[in-house]
């Protein structure tokens, strides 16, 4: 790796973690979108910044992005509110409009300027390391002391309104009741996103300033449902797509923004599916694991009940999926585990019973099923005959507090609307209490 | 005196924008309109794809190519806002940026093949009206026709899904198939638009003759008509701007005369347009201050 690698590495991670973290404000308040109109939308800004100042860098370029994203904010709540166009709509017109208007400016002023809309939608990150200042001993490209200021004043912008920043991103009604004005606090978010897009721009193109601030923290908002573990979260993908993004740039020798969009785009897939509470995988797996530990209930209630009926129960596992009506594929496997829970014992081989401990277990199951069929036929008088199949669905949810509760409402009744005993609370111990 | 190549070019573009304006406004009503843009974006990727795969410029297949990978982002989109915590407009962007940067990334490996300067993809992103020849007019008539005809054959069907798509489940409609078929014509639509307008322009084509014309009628019908009518007179319009004014591009020239008609609309439109509201307001406020001290009964 050479200086040149290590400077684009490093102007693309200044990049990324000012787009990641205010992207996490932006995708809180459902404002992801106004990001992206942003980007596209300060275009006949820096046109005009440009013809009046003939300057491509500086102060003008970004007094023109920060007032182009206040009109262009301003501009969609006057569509949305003012004229009642629905809010994507309306930022489809004025981001579309305010385009429109920069490509005809720049292609009329193009003769006096080089200002090339191509380079502003991909940008030339394999470049910007080349145009260098001398700092002290140090060449530093120019591209990173921009994006260094941004960052700096992104992150004391984060770290002085933090609270501000924090509750009208979640509760803006709150905030202007506490008298924190949320309006204000939006459009100060708003210039924030217009600076960073344009300290981005010559380096990364809009196209990745768009994909940097949306994807880290829709990434992010997947792992955790803490904000500082968000914005951590987000600027680590940030890092993590300008490292990985080069790499797969350089091994492509293709474009390098491009290359980090798609990382960043393929880090998203991979939080959406192997996210530890919110991803596919991790959903499925409750859910079989949920659907498991019904089945496994159902078979010790079923037990239970036979043995209240005949005495002792031994079956094969054909018997129980014959006479319990639990015919699945996954008998098997559940009969396993509850043997290997130590919950049925094999009496003869294939052949089980309840053990002592399948026993407990089983009753908590059978005193939950009747304890709501009487609290169903008490409470709310529904007729005998519906009452089981409601209980058959609360019996795996009704844990043993709420099981205290109900047999406290019921006056500890004895019996359930069938005259069937409801099973007391498995005794603690052996010995008597004090 | 319009040449040949002029007017090649003003039909192309009027046919273009009234066929965006129809079959945007069932996206705009049902909340889909940046949709389009997402599948303007998305379809990029494709193209290159198609474009790689052959070895040499096919606009059919890379229209194909285009057509496949933009669903493929709608399907993205749809999958997030259903499967995750993500919401519409979050995964809007996603789509659109993610699929865009592999566009990018393909077509620079293009760029270094030997044939490569010869694909012509930036005019796929800005736009290049000039370029368009009898065969794209033909291509656009057809797909509009087959469009007009298919949107007719089904208006009633289409229009219930767009206003009440769970009204139309529950009446046993396949609302799941023409919620599709309506999302394939905005597929069609945007990408036989994207070597006009280009890629970031394609969605204004699609909202703002909708928009515009809802000013004007609550007619779910004329609203239609309208809107085809009024993309037709801003492709016409703009692009013959466009072509006596020097250094027009005309996908902008375009979309900036039809916004210019829209802020109009919004401003003298009677009933829902600024001035008429305003009137009435100031109609409402002078009828409470001549009412009566203690009010009626």
């Amino acid at each position: 790796m050479n200086v040149h690698d290590a400077w684009t590495i490093l102007i693309a991670c200044a990049c990324n973690l000012a787009c990641g973290l205010l992207g996490c404000f932006l995708l809180l308040r459902r404002m992801s979108l106004i990001g992206d109109a942003i980007s596209h939308a300060v275009l006949p800004g820096l046109a005009v910044a440009f013809l009046l100042s003939g300057q491509r860098h500086g102060w003008p370029i970004f007094a023109a992005a920060v007032a182009m994203s206040l009109i262009t904010t301003m501009l969609i709540q006057w569509v949305h509110r003012g004229a009642k166009v629905p809010e994507d709509a309306s930022i489809g017109i004025v981001f579309s409009a305010l385009f429109a208007l920069g490509v005809i400016l720049i292609t009329r002023i193009a003769a006096q300027v080089d200002l090339d809309p191509q380079c502003v939608l991909y940008g030339v990150l394999e470049v910007a390391s080349l145009d260098t200042v001398p700092i002290g001993s140090w060449e530093v490209p120019r591209v990173m002391l921009t994006l260094a200021a941004a960052l700096g004043i992104t992150l004391l912008f984060i770290l002085l309104l933090w609270k501000e920043l924090k509750i009208t991103s979640f509760d803006p009604a709150l905030a202007t009741a506490l008298g924190i004005p949320a309006g204000l606090m939006q459009y100060l978010l708003m210039a924030m996103v217009g600076t960073v897009t344009v300290a981005s721009f010559e380096a990364v193109g809009s196209i990745l300033v768009i994909a940097m601030l949306i994807v880290p923290a829709a990434a992010a908002h997947l792992l955790t449902d803490r904000l500082p573990m968000m914005l951590i979260l987000a600027g680590a993908v940030g890092v993590s797509t300008a490292v990985l993004g080069y790499a797969g740039a350089v091994w492509l020798n293709t474009s390098t923004a491009g290359m980090m969009a798609v990382v960043v785009g393929m880090q998203l897939a991979l939080a959406v599916a192997f996210s530890p509470q919110q991803g596919i995988a991790a959903k499925w797996w409750r859910r079989r694991r949920l659907a498991q530990r019904i089945a496994e209930e159902d078979v010790l209630g079923w037990f239970y009940r036979q043995e209240e009926k005949t005495g002792a129960v031994e079956r094969s596992m054909e018997e129980i999926a014959k006479e319990a009506a639990l015919a699945r594929a996954d008998l098997g496997s559940i009969l396993k585990r509850l043997k290997k829970a130590g919950h049925l014992e094999a009496m003869a081989p294939d052949r089980m019973s309840l053990s002592n401990q399948g026993r407990q277990a089983a009753l908590s199951v059978i005193r939950a099923h009747r304890l709501w069929e009487s609290f169903l036929g008490e409470h709310l008088h529904l007729p005998a005959d519906h009452l089981h199949a409601p209980a058959e669905r609360m019996e795996h949810y009704v844990g043993p507090k709420l099981q205290q509760a109900i047999a406290h409402q019921l006056a500890n009744q004895q019996l359930d609307p069938q005259g069937k005993p409801i099973p007391g609370l498995p005794p603690p111990s052996a010995e008597p209490g004090p | 005196m319009m040449t040949y190549n002029t007017a090649i070019v003003l039909m192309g573009t009027a046919m273009l924008s009234a066929l965006a304006g129809l079959v945007g406004c069932f996206a705009v009503l049902r909340r889909h309109a940046l949709m389009g843009d997402a599948l303007a974006h998305a379809a990029l990727p494709g193209l290159c794809l198609a474009y790689l795969l052959l070895g040499e410029r096919s606009l059919p297949a890379m229209l194909l190519g285009a057509l496949l990978s933009g669903w493929l982002g709608v399907l993205c989109v749809q999958g997030l806002c259903a499967g995750t915590r993500i919401k519409q407009d979050a995964a809007v962007g996603i789509v659109l940026s993610v699929f865009f940067g592999a566009g990018i990334v393909l077509s620079q490996m293009i760029q270094q093949t030997p044939s490569g300067g010869k694909a012509g993809l930036d005019s796929f992103i800005f736009g290049k009206t000039a370029g368009m020849i009898a065969l794209d007019v033909y291509l656009i008539a057809g797909i509009a026709f087959a469009a007009l005809l298919l949107l007719l054959l089904g208006y009633k069907e289409f229009k219930l899904v767009t206003f009440d798509p769970d009204f139309a489940r529950i009446q046993g409609w396949p609302a799941g198939a023409l919620d599709l078929t309506l999302k394939a014509l905005l597929g069609l639509t945007v990408v036989i638009g994207l070597p006009t307008v280009g890629v970031v322009m394609i969605a204004a084509l699609l909202i703002l003759p909708c928009v515009t014309m809802r000013f004007w009628t609550d007619q779910f019908r004329s609203l239609l008509i309208g809107s085809a009518l009024f993309g037709s007179s801003m492709g016409l319009l703009g692009t013959w701007i466009s072509s006596t004014v020097e250094k027009m591009p005309t996908g902008p020239c375009i979309i900036l005369v039809g916004t210019l008609l829209f802020l109009a609309s919004a401003l003298v439109a009677p009933r829902r347009g600024w001035l008429a509201r305003w009137r009435m307001a100031n109609q409402a406020r002078l009828h409470t201050s001549l009412a009566p001290p203690g009010g009626v009964p």
